[in-house]
Parts: structure tokens; sequence; C-alpha cells
């Protein structure tokens, strides 16, 4: 243990403790803008650049960052000395110079944390004129980049770079002139970015935002020839009411369907309903292909998981020879889509074209996924918008509502009944636990001894366990985060060495619940903790919690689709992937 | 076999390479070999003398005639009469600029008089590409010792007794530093060389690499072998191809000799030594930036701790030392730290070589040992300010470094006088100025240097000096307010006190140390509006004096915008809407009839 | 992603410098100062492609060259001028002489002429302060340069 004195106040600490921490541990709140933790989940963002959190420390000749300063013993340390908070002021204003004065039109208005900083120091002038940086903005289906307000904390760089692996931004140029971006400053869409959107999700202030789709279903919904019908994913539920003022980890899965209904939707269902779909299908498919290898055939193992669109994208950009080892199985939102305009629309009697299909998703890459032409039917989208679950808040406060004086609903039928495995999906690890519940059951035919498969639960970025299969140990493996991906799949490629049969994929952080549409969480891991736990209460609560059992999801086979992994669901509960790798083209 | 009985030195350094010292060697060859004299006349290209104002220098032993701006033409007579007939060739000696009389000797030279050579002391003796005469004067043998009689604790120990201080800048002990890397275990541990010499105004260390590189070589094996490193990795600019190569060629006859490789003069210690190069990022001096650069990455430095010496290159313990630092090391070790030690200041050990430059007679590189004063360095070794003008100031320590000026003519200068007096050591540039430069465009000077510099990661570097810059720019066009000078002061204290690195820590020092003493010129252009030196265009203009002017038409010639006019034989006249200010005319008139107003 | 478009020499030339370095992406800078040497600047593909091969991002790439100075996406002209705006340089009239030298050759610090003849630089100290100030064409050195004698240096290069 470490003892020093922080404001005259005594403080002891683990050795290794920063300043920042410990001044915490005494009640004192530094200010910090560039520093990022998510504690717990190997994320950590302390290049100690913006110099907001200094301090003073006696005996030092300069003020020492206390995000990147540990503690040693006997240290005295002041946080708001006259010289501190001169500095703090001054490098505060100095950021604020180079940074546009368009709150009030910002998208992150009220959720800024360089606004924040500057209403907390009282900063009423920036006293320095001067040159701002201007850059060309730019977006992709997804994120929208706007340099200009840019504050080089290099969060979304970290992000990109260590956490994903996926390469898009980088810092270029230097001096006043740096800033983070993809190479060439070429547009961020032509990059290796798969739309993940985490660097949105870490982003202190307003330069990279989401593509806000909100007017084009205000626009659906007012337009009486269309009939809209909205899908809400399983992390909005746990999620949304932190935009409402509710403690995190609120469930408000029948505020959001009363919600949704006051909007205007005309049909509120569920996307936990086709979550149970896709675990038939791909439950289905990984049985097929364990039972080829058992039978001596050859089939490709292990299956990955590919309800998440971001690591689509990313293996198919960095990984075009393995093609074939995640599953055809359509996400959950594309299911959905596909079921509701080829058999929904024909069983309400109406043309594809005037049915339009909203996804509630906490996901940017979900507007991506919905806008890729091979779910699509002449132009006609499956899924026409997806809007986020920060996007829904906005636009449920645009309708003049609340939703903490919502009534609990329920969802429309026959899309919106849903089991426990669908609910949570919605965690790291929730999609292969939902589908061992209903591929054990199917595969022995037997009814599973206990639901709860706690080995792949938790906010550990890979996870591994054995399951016994009766007698056939399943070797599975949850990560999330790409640069795991990225490890796993070299494994993989590798020869497969720990004999993996299953593997889920999230790109988020502790899965769709820290994903990149939803509450900003600022750097607070508590509040994806919290999400994770409403998760595991919600399918806790569920009468029925294995997809299998779904009633409506063995109706729809009976009705309509015959089996899973059948004929007309290869068509369109199925998708096949492309290489979309960076290609050489000699001249 | 016939003897040599002369020996032929010319400078290969840059500066002197510059003024065709490549072509004077061919024409000693040339002629020497029509005269039958090859056998008995060696010629050797050097490194630096030092003496760059009076360069191209042509040396010859045994006799130490030191021949100065040196023509490929003047050879033959140098052949002719010095070397066959013995005769000194009077007009190439230098002229003592006070008697008027030839001095032969460099030692007679107020240039050299006040000099003690230490890193420098085989520049301009040795062929740097012939490892031969680099051991003929002692090399190799510091490492010979420490391998074959010290312990690694006993090496730390004498650098440690000998003061030896980080030349780089910042004047950290260099036992000290050895002593942190060498306690830390690991399995690899390298020895770094910072050869990125960014200072604008300074030279030195290229110039030891390129008159001296075993110097270096073997400096850092001892170091690696003291704090148990078997590599070592030379950071050089690219920029520098001269030092490159002798570098590679002084690495590859180490190896030949087996002084770098495996199992070193068989005491089973085993060092070997790479290049790697600068991209021009003068960050990159910052060792920590330095090891990013070394692993690929942009040159953006880090938070210290942890320090290199836990956790550096390829985190790994790692020691950095400049070039300078190391060309100190062997000599040490020969000659002992209390011979090193009882040379220089209380604090402050040892010789300190200058780049000096600027408004001086005497440009060039030199070495003294600390404690010396400025005003020897400038009158008495830089004999003086060019064309008799007045001195107004010395900046030392480049971007990093202050503006000095009368008063601090008679400081002791070591590292704790000059930060004491708001400068540094810094690498080692000097730049005198005269009245002919202006103390607020100085500024400009180098905060433009460090804004195109700053690697842009911390925000009062980042932006700070951007506004000091633009402050500073407003000011150079007569719109500064005295508001703007409170505000210069406020945000240099703060960027001093919140940078992230050395460099950004201390990048205000040369507006901080010009407000301090030039304080007189910061108001004159904001209140008066008005350049005393004539250099901030928009607030001055030229004008004629009728009085001087005799109507020779020199100036109009040289306009190149057509602005001057008048009748011959008449005083003539500046049509300042067109004027340009490019100070053409300025500079022709030899009578002193162009005035700055 | 997009794709690279580069010629098969230009591509064997990249591959052949990046295996030199054995294809490790911490080598990038060694590699880009001898792809540099090769080619003269470093265009967007030859970036690529060096990213390609070492098998890093291509925004790291640049993120590096757009980093250090020495780095130049802009092909030099056939005389590159390099103006040393060093210290000593600046206190004895460099800025004149640059300033004469983008008054006649009609470009700013960075640019080409447009028949790409001379390319106009500003570097940092030479280490020629003797010869202060300094403007290198190529690799020769002109000293103690005067605006005025400006036109006459450009003269040596009429072809």
């Amino acid at each position: 243990m470490v003892k020093l004195i922080i404001d005259n106040r005594p403080v002891e600490v683990a050795e290794g403790t920063t300043i920042l921490k410990a001044a915490r541990q005494a009640g004192i709140h530094i200010p910090t803008l560039c520093y990022f933790e998510l504690a717990g989940m190997n994320f950590e963002n302390k290049p100690g650049g913006c110099r907001v959190c200094v301090v003073e420390v006696e005996g030092r000749r300069n003020l020492a960052p206390a995000c990147a300063t540990d503690c040693m013993e006997g240290m005295v340390v002041h946080t708001n000395s006259a010289r501190v908070l001169n500095a703090r002021r001054t490098v505060v204003e100095l950021i604020l110079s180079d940074h546009p004065n368009d709150c009030l039109q910002c998208e992150k208005n009220g959720d800024c944390e360089l606004q924040a900083l500057a209403k907390r120091l009282g900063i009423k002038e920036i006293p320095f004129k001067g040159t701002q940086s201007t850059y060309k903005k730019d977006c992709t289906l997804s994120v929208e980049r706007d340099m200009d307000k840019c504050v080089m904390c290099r969060r979304c760089e970290t992000m990109c770079n260590k956490i994903q692996s996926v390469g898009a931004l980088s810092a270029i140029n230097r001096g006043f002139n740096a800033v983070v971006s993809p190479a060439f400053e070429e547009h961020l869409g032509d990059s290796s970015c798969v739309n993940c959107g985490q660097c949105v999700q870490v982003c202190p202030v307003g330069a990279l935002t989401l593509v806000d789709n909100i007017s084009d279903v205000a626009k659906a919904l007012a337009d009486p020839t269309k009939t809209v019908v909205v899908q809400t994913a399983p992390a909005v539920r746990v999620a949304l009411g932190e935009e409402f003022g509710m403690e995190p980890g609120t469930i408000v899965t029948g505020k959001l369907a009363a919600a949704l209904r006051r909007l205007g939707f005309n049909y509120v269902f569920d996307t936990d309903w086709s979550a149970d779909l896709t675990i038939m299908e791909e439950g289905t498919e990984l049985l097929g292909r364990v039972k080829k290898v058992l039978n001596g055939e050859k089939a490709t193992l292990p299956l990955f998981t590919s309800c998440c669109p971001g690591w689509v994208s990313f293996f198919e950009k960095n990984f075009p020879d393995m093609l074939d080892y995640p599953s055809t199985a359509k996400s959950p939102q594309q299911m959905f889509g596909a079921v509701a305009k080829n058999f929904f629309a024909k069983k309400i009697g109406i043309d594809r074209k005037d049915m339009v299909v909203v996804s509630i998703m906490p996901c940017l890459a979900k507007k991506s996924e919905c806008a890729r032409e091979e779910f699509a039917v002449n132009g006609n989208r499956d899924v026409d918008f997806s809007l986020t679950t920060r996007e829904l808040a906005h636009m449920i406060k645009q309708f003049n509502l609340d939703l903490n004086e919502m009534p609990e609903e329920d969802f429309d039928s026959p899309l919106g009944s849903s089991t426990g495995a669908a609910v949570i999906f919605g965690a790291t690890g929730g999609v292969m636990e939902a589908a061992l519940r209903t591929a054990y059951e199917i595969q022995t035919g037997k009814t599973l001894p206990r639901l709860d498969f706690t080995e792949v639960r938790g906010l550990d970025g890979v996870k591994t366990a054995t399951v016994d299969f009766n007698g056939l140990g399943v070797n599975v493996a949850v990560c999330y985060g790409l640069a795991n991906a990225r490890a796993m799949m070299e494994e993989v490629r590798n020869g497969n060495p720990r004999g993996f049969h299953f593997v889920e994929v999230m790109a988020c952080p502790g899965g769709c619940i820290g994903g990149a549409g939803q509450p900003y969480h600022h750097g607070n891991s508590d509040i994806i903790r919290k999400r994770m736990e409403a998760t595991y209460r919600e399918d806790a609560g569920k009468p029925i919690r294995k997809s299998h059992e779904n009633p409506d999801i063995v109706a729809i086979y009976k009705e309509y689709y015959g089996e899973p992994c059948g004929h007309l669901s290869h068509e369109q509960l199925h998708t096949h992937y492309y290489d979309r790798s960076t290609k050489v083209e000699v001249k | 076999m016939t003897k040599i009985k002369t020996h032929v030195l010319c400078c290969g350094g840059t500066g002197c390479k510059a003024s065709a010292s490549d072509q004077i060697i061919d024409e000693f060859q040339n002629i020497l070999k029509e005269k039958g004299l090859q056998d008995e006349v060696q010629v050797i290209r050097t490194g630096c003398f030092g003496f760059c104002e009076k360069g191209p220098i042509v040396k010859m032993l045994p006799d130490n005639t030191f021949y100065t701006q040196v023509k490929p033409t003047d050879v033959r007579k140098i052949v002719e009469e010095h070397i066959i007939k013995g005769r000194k060739v009077t007009d190439l000696l230098y002229l003592d600029p006070e008697n008027k009389q030839h001095v032969s000797d460099s030692k007679h030279m107020g240039f050299y008089k006040k000099q003690l050579r230490i890193a420098l002391r085989n520049c301009g003796f040795i062929n740097p590409e012939n490892i031969d005469e680099c051991i003929s004067r002692g090399g190799y043998e510091g490492l010979g010792k420490v391998l074959s009689e010290m312990t690694p604790q006993q090496v730390i120990d004498e650098i440690t007794k000998s003061g030896l201080r980080g030349r780089g800048g910042a004047g950290f002990p260099t036992g000290v530093k050895w002593g942190l890397c060498a306690k830390n275990k690991a399995d690899q541990k390298y020895v770094v060389c910072n050869a990125d010499e960014g200072d604008p105004g300074a030279f030195m260390d290229r110039s030891i690499m390129e008159g001296d590189p075993h110097s270096i070589i073997e400096a850092m094996a001892i170091c690696g072998y003291s704090i148990g490193a078997t590599k070592g990795l030379v950071y050089i600019r690219a920029e520098y191809p001269l030092a490159i190569h002798r570098l590679q060629v002084a690495i590859s006859q180490a190896r030949e000799y087996g002084l770098l490789g495996k199992d070193i003069l068989g005491s089973g210690f085993d060092f070997d030594i790479e290049l790697r190069y600068g991209a021009g990022a003068f960050v990159c001096g910052e060792e920590t930036a330095l090891i990013h650069s070394m692993e690929g990455k942009r040159g953006e430095p880090t938070f210290k701790p942890p320090f290199p010496a836990v956790s550096g290159y390829l985190e790994k313990p790692t020691n950095v030392n400049n070039v300078e630092t190391f060309a100190n090391v062997p000599i040490i070790i020969t000659k002992g730290a209390d011979w090193f030690n009882k040379i220089g200041s209380e604090k402050s050990k040892g010789t300190k070589v200058f780049a000096l430059a600027g408004q001086i007679n005497n440009v060039g590189l030199i070495e003294v040992p600390m404690g010396t004063t400025l005003r020897e360095i400038i009158y008495e070794i830089g004999g003086g300010i060019k064309g008799g003008r007045q001195f107004k100031a010395v900046q030392t320590g480049g971007p990093s470094g202050g503006c000095l000026t009368t008063k601090h003519l008679d400081t002791a200068i070591d590292y704790d006088s000059l930060m004491a007096a708001g400068s540094m050591m810094g690498s080692g540039g000097m730049v005198v100025m005269d009245e002919t430069s202006c103390m607020v465009a100085i500024a400009k000077f180098y905060l433009e240097f460090t804004c195109e510099e700053s690697c842009g990661k911390c925000s009062p570097c980042r932006i700070g000096n951007k506004r000091m810059l633009e402050i500073l720019d407003k000011i150079t066009k007569g719109n500064g307010t005295m508001e703007d000078l409170q505000e210069l002061r406020n945000l240099a204290g703060v960027i001093k006190d919140t940078a992230l690195c050395g460099l950004g820590q201390t990048s205000p020092n040369p507006v901080l140390s010009t407000l301090d003493n030039f304080w007189d010129e910061y108001v004159e252009h904001v209140v008066d509006k008005k350049c005393r030196a004539g250099v901030c265009k928009q607030l001055m203009h030229y004008e004629i004096n009728p009085e001087k002017c005799i109507g020779c038409g020199a100036c109009a010639r040289v306009c190149p915008q057509e602005a001057i006019s008048g009748e011959k034989k008449m005083a003539h006249h500046i049509d300042n809407m067109k004027c340009i200010k490019c100070g053409a005319c300025h500079e022709k008139c030899k009578f002193g009839a162009i005035e700055i107003k | 992603m997009a794709n690279i478009k580069i010629s098969e020499k230009n591509l064997k030339t990249v591959k052949e410098i990046c295996k030199s370095f054995g294809n490790k992406g911490g080598e990038v800078i060694n590699v880009l100062h001898k792809v540099q040497g090769e080619f003269g600047y470093l265009p967007k593909e030859i970036q690529e492609a060096v990213a390609m091969e070492l098998n890093i991002p291509v925004s790291r790439v640049y993120g590096i060259v757009s980093f250090y100075s020495f780095f130049t996406m802009q092909p030099k002209g056939k005389y590159p001028i390099s103006v040393c705006l060093g210290t000593a340089c600046y206190v004895r009239g460099a800025e004149k002489v640059l300033d004469e030298l983008k008054r006649q050759l009609k470009v700013q610090v960075g640019d080409t002429t447009s028949d790409g003849k001379f390319s106009l630089n500003v570097l940092r100290c030479v280490g020629a302060c003797g010869l202060a100030p300094v403007v290198m064409i190529g690799d020769k050195v002109y000293g103690r340069m005067t605006p005025d004698k400006v036109k006459d240096i450009l003269g040596e290069y009429n072809d």
C-alpha cells in the first residue's frame, strides 16, 4: 500500500494506483477528457494527451497528468491549486479555440463530454481567436465524421486498432494538422471499416456520430399508403430506459412496445422472435456439420455465428479464404425482414412494396447490413430502415412521449412472441447459450438438466467451454471485440488446435448490450454489466426459455417453412458471403 | 619502401565538401603523381576541423601549417611551394584580424586558443574511414580496458564519478542512467545512440560521426558491456548521408577487427550495432518518441514513467545517449574519471561542443570546457560580430532554449547557469545575433519551427503553440495589443507546465526569454508599430537618403519591381506602392543611402 | 475495400523490398525509406502495396508517411531545390533568398514548377553553417547566397 496526501487529505491506495483513481477513492473527481477505460473489459485509452487532468505534485517541476501518474509513497498532490486551475482552464480554452461553436445543432448536444467540461469549469468565453481546423465531412451508411470537432483524444483510434484490429483509423499528419482519419483522408466507407461504430460509442464529442434515420421513419409513419412494421432487438429493452433517466439495467420491454405503438407503427413485433428462428436454423446447421464429421464426411468446423453484421463485414474483408466457416443463417434482423416481407405481407394481403420494415437496434452496423443488395428484392429492402436505441429515444421525445409514463403492453402476434433464449442474444455468450439449449435437446433427444450455461456468461473477452452432449464433447468459444475474433480465426486457420466446434463472435464490448447504438456509457463498464444482469433476469423470468419450444416458431415451420435448413428457409433465411478484401489490379 | 615525409589533411566535412574539398583532394593526388611524390606524401580526407568559416581547410603535417579557404586552383601552388620547396604559401594562411599578421599554426589562432577538444579529439586528425588511424590514436583502448580489467559495475562507477552528463540537452548524469538500465533484468537490452540531431542550428553530432565514427562504436560497446546489452542501434537522420556512410564503413571495419560481433577481444562479450534511419521529425530527439520511431510507429512521445531503462525498444530495457555523450566515454575510461572531472565547472564536468553560427566572424564547430563565458566564446573564439556591428543576443539550446543578452555575456556556461538564465544547453546550437535581428521575429521563427515539428499529441503543444504563433504573427504585422503580450506570457507558462514531453515543455523558452530580455522591443512593435531591426516588413519601409545617394542607379537595376526611379547622378526615389521590401537595393547600395524607416 | 491499381513492375519492386525486411510490420519505416529511394516519392498505390506486403493497415502506413517530413507523396522536380532555414541561415537572410526563389519560380514551398523542372522545399540545417545562407540544388550546395544570385544559379540548369 502507498500513502499520500491529496488536497490535504491522507489517502491510502494499492501500489500502481494512478493519482486519478486514488483521488476518486477520496471523493475528489479530477476532470478528464482523453482518458477512457472500460474497467474489466481490457479497454484503456490514456495517451496523456489532453492534459485536462493535470495536477500539482510537490517537488516536481511540471504539472503531472493524474490519469497516467502512479501514486508514490509520501506524495503531496494538489488538484485544485490556483496553478492547476489556471492551467486546466487554459488547456480547455485552447481545445475550445479549435472546436466549432455549434453545440445547439450538434448531434452530441447534451451528451458531449467537452460541453460538460466547459460547463463544469465555468468557461464563458474563449480568449484565443485563431485558425480552426477544417476537414471534409464524410459518412458511411452508419457513421458520420465531422473531424472539425475532433479533440485528438485518440479513443476511436485505440478502439479501431487495439480492440477491433480493424485498422481503418489512424492519427495522420502532425502538429496542429494532426487528426484521426482513414488513409489518404479518403472515405471511411472505402476503408477497412466494418461499421461496428465503436468509434462513435467512445467519441467524447460530436466528431463521430451515427447516420440519423429518424426522418426516414417518421416519413413512412406519416404515409397512409404504407403498413409500417417494427421489430426491436433484445439489447434495446435493457438500455432504452437510461435515456429517460431510469437506472441502468431497468427492463422496459412492455413500455417499449407501448411507446412504439404510440409512435404509430402498425405492427409492433420483436426481433426476439426471429432470434428464436435463427437458433433453429443455425443450431440445425451446426448439428448437420457435426454429424457429417462424426460420419467421417468433410465439413467445415468450427461454425462461427453470423448474427453480428460488424463481424460479417470483418471476415469478408479480412478472411476471404474462410467464408465457408460462418453460419449461412441470416441475422435475426434480416430473418425478421425476410419473414415480414415474404410471409407476413402475404398473410395480411399486401404487396411487399407497401410494407415498411423498421428495426430498432443497439447497433450501427445494422444500418449497413439492411442496405446490402442481397437483402432486397428488386431494390425493395427486407428491412427498410434501422434505428438505434438512441434514435428511438430521440424519436419518442420528439413525439411528445415519455417512456416513464408508458403502460406495459405486449408485442403483436405472430412475430412478437419469444423465449428466454432469444432475450440473451443481447449479451456476449447469449447466442451460444441459446443454441446449446436447443442443439443439445435436438441432438440428444433429452431434456437439458440445467438451462444456465454460466461458463459462457460474463464480460471476459474470450470464454471457452466443453459441453457434454451425452458423451459427445462439444468445444465452444465465445468472444467479443474483433481483435479477439481475428486471433480466433487465425488459430482456426492454423489447424484449429483446440478443436472448436462452435464459436460465437460479437464485435462490441459485452456483445450487443455494449453496441454502438446504445445510450452512451461514457466508459462506465458498470452500465454494461447492469444491462447484462437485466438480460439474464429477463431470461430467467420467461415461461419458455428454449427457442424450439416457441409455439409461434413451431407454427411457422408447420405452416410455411417446413423444416429448419429446408428448401424455403435456405431461400429466405440463409445468405452467402462475398470476398470483400483488397485486391491488386495490375495495370 | 619510401618513407612518408608529409601528410596533407584535407577536411571532408559537409561544409568543406560543399566548397569543393573533394576536388582539392583529387587535385592533390593528380599533381603529386605528376611530380612523382605520391609515395612520400599522403593525402588524408579527415573529419571537420571546426573552423568552417574559413573552409575548406588543408593542414600540412608535420609542421602544422594551416591553410584556409583553399581552392582547387591553389593546390599546385601548395605542392610546388610548400611540399617541394618547403616555403609556406603565405596568402593561404589565416590572417589575424587584430594585428593583420599571417598565422600558420592553428594553436596560435584566436579560434583555437581557448578550445579544449575531448569529444572532437580525433576530428581533423584521422581518416575516419581507416580504423588503423583511429587505433593509432588510442581508439578502442577503452573497450580493451573495460573488457580485460573492469567489471560492468566498475565501468558505471567510473562514468558516474567522471560527472559526465547527457549532452543531448537535459544533462542527466550518464553513469546514473546506465546504472538504472543495468539493474533491470531482461533477456535482451538495447543501447541506442540518438543521432537524430534536429536542432536547426546544430551539427556537432554529425561532425563527430563524420570525423570519428569509431569513438561512438567503442562507447556503445562499453555501454553495452556495463548494462548487459548485446545489441546497439544508432538512430540517425536520413538527411546525413555522409555520416551514415562513415558509420557503415566503421562498423564493418570494427567487425573485421573483432571489435564488434561475437566474443569481442576474446572476452566472451558479444555486441553488434545496426543503423536505424530517422525520417525528419525533430520530436524524435525525445527518447520515447525515438524508440517508437525505431519500432516503425509515428514518433510520438509517451509519458514517463515507464522510463526506457525499464521498458524501451520492443519493451526491453534500453539506454539512450546522444552522440556527443558517447564520444566522451572512451577517453574517460582510458584517462580516468579523475582526469575528466577536473575539467569544467562544479556541476558540469568536461567540455561542450557548440555549433557557433550567425552574425559572427568565426562560424564553426568549437569545443570548450564547461564554465567558459559567453564573452570568451563570442569575442575570443568567435572573433566578434560580423562587420563590426553590435552584439544583440545569443541563442543557445535551439528551439528549446532562449535568447540571452549583453547582461549574460559573463555567465560561465554550464547546464545549470543556462537554465537559470532562462535558456538551456540543448544539443549545442549557439547562434549569435546583432542589431539586424528582430527579437520578436526570432521568437516567431522558433515557434514556427516548433509548430511544424510538434507531434500533435498533447493539446498545449498542438494548439497552444499555434495560438502563440498567431499572436506573434499579429504583433509582427503591427496588430498586437498589450493584452496579447499578457496572453503570450500566460500561454507560455501553461505550455511549459502542462505539455507532455520535454520538447513541448521547453518550446515556450524562445518566447519567454525574449519577453524577459527584450520586452522593449515587443512594446515597440505593439505601441509604436515599429521594428527597430527593420525585419518585420509591415512595420518598415525603405527610403533613399538624398544626401547620401549619388545616383549611380545600382539600386534601380536590382529592384525586381522597378520601384526605384531617378535621373542619373541625381538622388533616386522608391515608390512604396510598388516596393515589396525584398531588401535587394539596401544590400546593393555601397553608400548606405537606402535607409530602413 | 478499394482495390490497389499498380503496375506489375512497381509491385514487384515493393514486394522485393518488403521481403528483404522479412515482411515485418515493425520495419515499415525502413521499408518506406527504401521504397522512396526507389520511386522518388510514395504515391498512394505504393503505400497500399507496402501495407499489404507487411500485413499492416494502410492507415498506419499513411499515418507514418504524413508524420515524417522526409517522406513525400509529391514527385520531386528534376532539380529539387532545398533552402536551408536553420537558425544560422535564417539570421543571415535565408528568408529573402527563399522569397526570391518563390518569385522567380512562381511556386510555393512544397510545390513543383509546372514544367516539372524544379521543386522547392525548405529544410533545417544541412550543417554548412559556415556558408550560410545555403541553398541546395540536387546534391550541389550553394553557399553565401543572396537574392541577386538566385537568377544565376537557376541559370545553370537551362538544359
